[in-house]
């Protein structure tokens, strides 16, 4: 590993060039994307919550509940669109992993490289997201290191699992409409994203165990406002998006180098 | 630079299929010699193994410019990939400046220049960051990559494009960018994949002069075609493949020499004439061939035979007497039905 970081950090280097094009769209998207959300769910759907429930949900306002989920969707859906995109496109629209795999590196080192970027845009979302919520209020000052961290280690271990099904992609649009309707849409709505997940009937309950974004969630808020967390649970959770994280990169790795010498 | 003995790849027939399908624009325009690559069954599950490249020999010195010349499907671009380190042989043995590319894959790769059969390039990056950034792929530092990259938009005359994007660059520009791409890392060994393919002529007349440039600089080229003229013009030796196999090896002159009468004689009578036409012939050059549309007598004295099928009666609708070309060895030599003259 540390002798293919350098290697690495070339082709991380040109993806980040590459996303430098579209730094306006990526920093309107950073900003007005949790805007809305706040604005429509958490302050309306809030208002109605709160004014039902006293108590708010599982003790605090629906807003404090809300957010870290909102983060951790973010990071998510940043992983998953920074490592999918430049993937399609290595492989199937311009083909430029394999002009790259022609020089010295190697397809796991254009795999590491591609999570990399994606990466720093997962922090660069997080950090742009928390900012927003901790102006409507959503979070507290202190929680900005756990939940940026929390959020971003979610976001790079769904970049990872993105690696490996987006490099086995044989055709885009088969993949895009299988993945965002199939996979991140029902992930983002039955991980207790908006409602704890006790709430659903047990046999739905099951997403939300296998889902990094539950996981991320049950974090984030116990990091955010002391939600309950069993300390086997935060290790478990942890350690669950850790593997999943690990075996997408080595997945993807595998299948880089096997498709682009095929 | 390069020595290759009894080098195969070959394909279980699944893997084949899933290549085919993902380059379907490689089976369509097939040449009319096209013959399909040698299938062998295998042992015990009794599946098939598809030989794309099936037991060749090769040796390129360093400076020559080599060509491999063959029909869509010959194995061309197979036998490229191993030489490029893409790609792993089956068996047989390899070696790309004096290292073996099963082991020292990278190194390898790190003097060789690639130009693939597509253009591969970033359309969304401009000319110049191309070149950069292809560079850093290798870890050359970028102090020495932008003059580097002076030179290189010099040589591929794209000076007062390098500030445009790639999307914007017409086929021929595309195609420069993509061969001084692969100069960017002075690599000792250039190989290029069909590089005029899907070129107007005057883009291919300019491709090929940098090419020529290059040769004279002492680089050394190894490029696939199937254009016997492109063969003709940048070639000092080359190698005829067809269905995984090299049926002949040489200096085009020669091989024209060796395969082929120095004249051809292009007769046509009209669609259904020339088979009539064509036993009436009998005893005109050294044998002539059937094509659909023509007749072609392999001879030494084109003008004086032609002359005779005239004085036989015989009056084409069109006749040319050339010089033979490598179009004619290649004709000969990849199991074209010859009829005897």
């Amino acid at each position: 590993m540390s002798l293919t970081a350098p290697a690495s950090f070339r082709v991380a280097e040109y993806r980040l060039r590459s996303m430098w094009k579209w730094r306006n769209s990526i920093i309107a998207f950073g900003v007005g994307n949790p805007v809305l959300y706040l604005v429509s769910i958490g302050l309306g759907v809030g208002a109605l919550v709160d004014a039902n429930s006293p108590d708010g949900v599982t003790g605090v306002p629906y807003l404090l509940f809300l957010a870290p989920a909102l983060l951790a969707t973010a990071a998510i859906q940043a992983g998953q669109d920074e490592v999918s995109f430049p993937t399609l496109a290595g492989f199937i629209w311009n083909r430029l992993f394999f002009a790259m795999r022609a020089t010295s590196l190697s397809g796991g080192q254009i795999a590491d490289g591609v999570l990399l970027a994606a990466s720093v845009r997962i922090i660069f979302t997080t950090t742009v997201y928390w900012l927003v919520l901790w102006a409507f209020g959503a979070v507290d000052l202190g929680s900005a290191l756990p939940l940026i961290g929390v959020s971003t280690l979610a976001g790079v271990c769904w970049g990872a699992v993105a690696l490996a099904l987006t490099s086995r992609a044989k055709t885009d649009s088969t993949y895009i409409s299988v993945m965002w309707r199939l996979v991140i849409m029902p992930m983002f709505l039955f991980s207790g994203t908006f409602y704890p997940l006790a709430v659903l009937p047990l046999w739905l309950q099951w997403i939300g165990w296998i889902s990094p974004l539950w996981h991320a969630t049950e974090l984030g808020r116990w990091l955010s406002y002391g939600a309950p967390l069993e300390p086997w649970q935060a290790l478990l959770s942890t350690a669950y998006l850790l593997a999943l994280g690990a075996t997408g990169l080595l997945l993807g790795r595998r299948t880089f180098e096997a498709r682009l010498t095929a | 630079m390069i020595r290759a003995r009894a080098l195969t790849k070959a394909y279980s027939r699944a893997a084949s299929a899933k290549r085919a399908e993902r380059r379907p624009s490689e089976d369509t325009s097939a040449k009319r010699a096209e013959r399909r690559p040698s299938e062998v069954s295998t042992g015990s599950d009794g599946g098939r193994t598809l030989l794309a490249v099936d037991g060749i020999d090769l040796d390129v010195a360093a400076g020559e410019s080599f060509g491999i010349l063959g029909a869509n499907g010959a194995g061309k671009s197979t036998t490229m990939r191993m030489i490029g380190a893409t790609l792993q042989r089956t068996s047989g043995e390899l070696t790309i400046l004096g290292r073996d590319p099963a082991h020292e894959g990278p190194v390898i790769r790190a003097h060789l220049g690639v130009v693939p059969q597509q253009d591969t390039l970033d359309t969304e990056l401009t000319v110049r960051e191309n070149l950069l950034t292809y560079g850093r792929y290798f870890g050359l530092p970028r102090t020495a990559l932008v003059p580097r990259i002076e030179e290189l938009l010099d040589f591929a005359q794209l000076q007062d494009k390098r500030d445009e994007k790639v999307e914007a660059l017409s086929g021929g520009m595309k195609r420069r960018l993509t061969i001084a791409r692969g100069l960017v890392n002075d690599p000792s060994l250039l190989l290029l994949d069909e590089p005029t393919t899907g070129l107007d002529p005057q883009a291919r007349h300019i491709l090929w002069d940098r090419l020529y440039q290059l040769r004279e600089t002492g680089v050394t080229l190894v490029l696939t075609t199937h254009y016997m003229d492109e063969a003709e013009q940048l070639c000092e030796r080359l190698v005829i493949m067809d269905a995984g196999r090299i049926v002949a090896e040489g200096a085009p002159a020669d091989l024209i020499r060796t395969y082929s009468s120095r004249e051809v004689v292009e007769v046509r009578f009209g669609t259904n004439r020339n088979s009539e036409v064509l036993p009436h012939l009998h005893g005109i050059g050294d044998r002539i061939e059937e094509l659909p549309d023509r007749l072609l007598v392999y001879t030494d004295t084109g003008e004086s035979d032609l002359q005779e099928i005239v004085a036989r009666g015989f009056m084409p609708v069109t006749a040319l007497v050339r010089r033979a070309s490598l179009e004619d060895v290649f004709l000969r030599l990849t199991g074209r039905s010859l009829v005897d003259g």
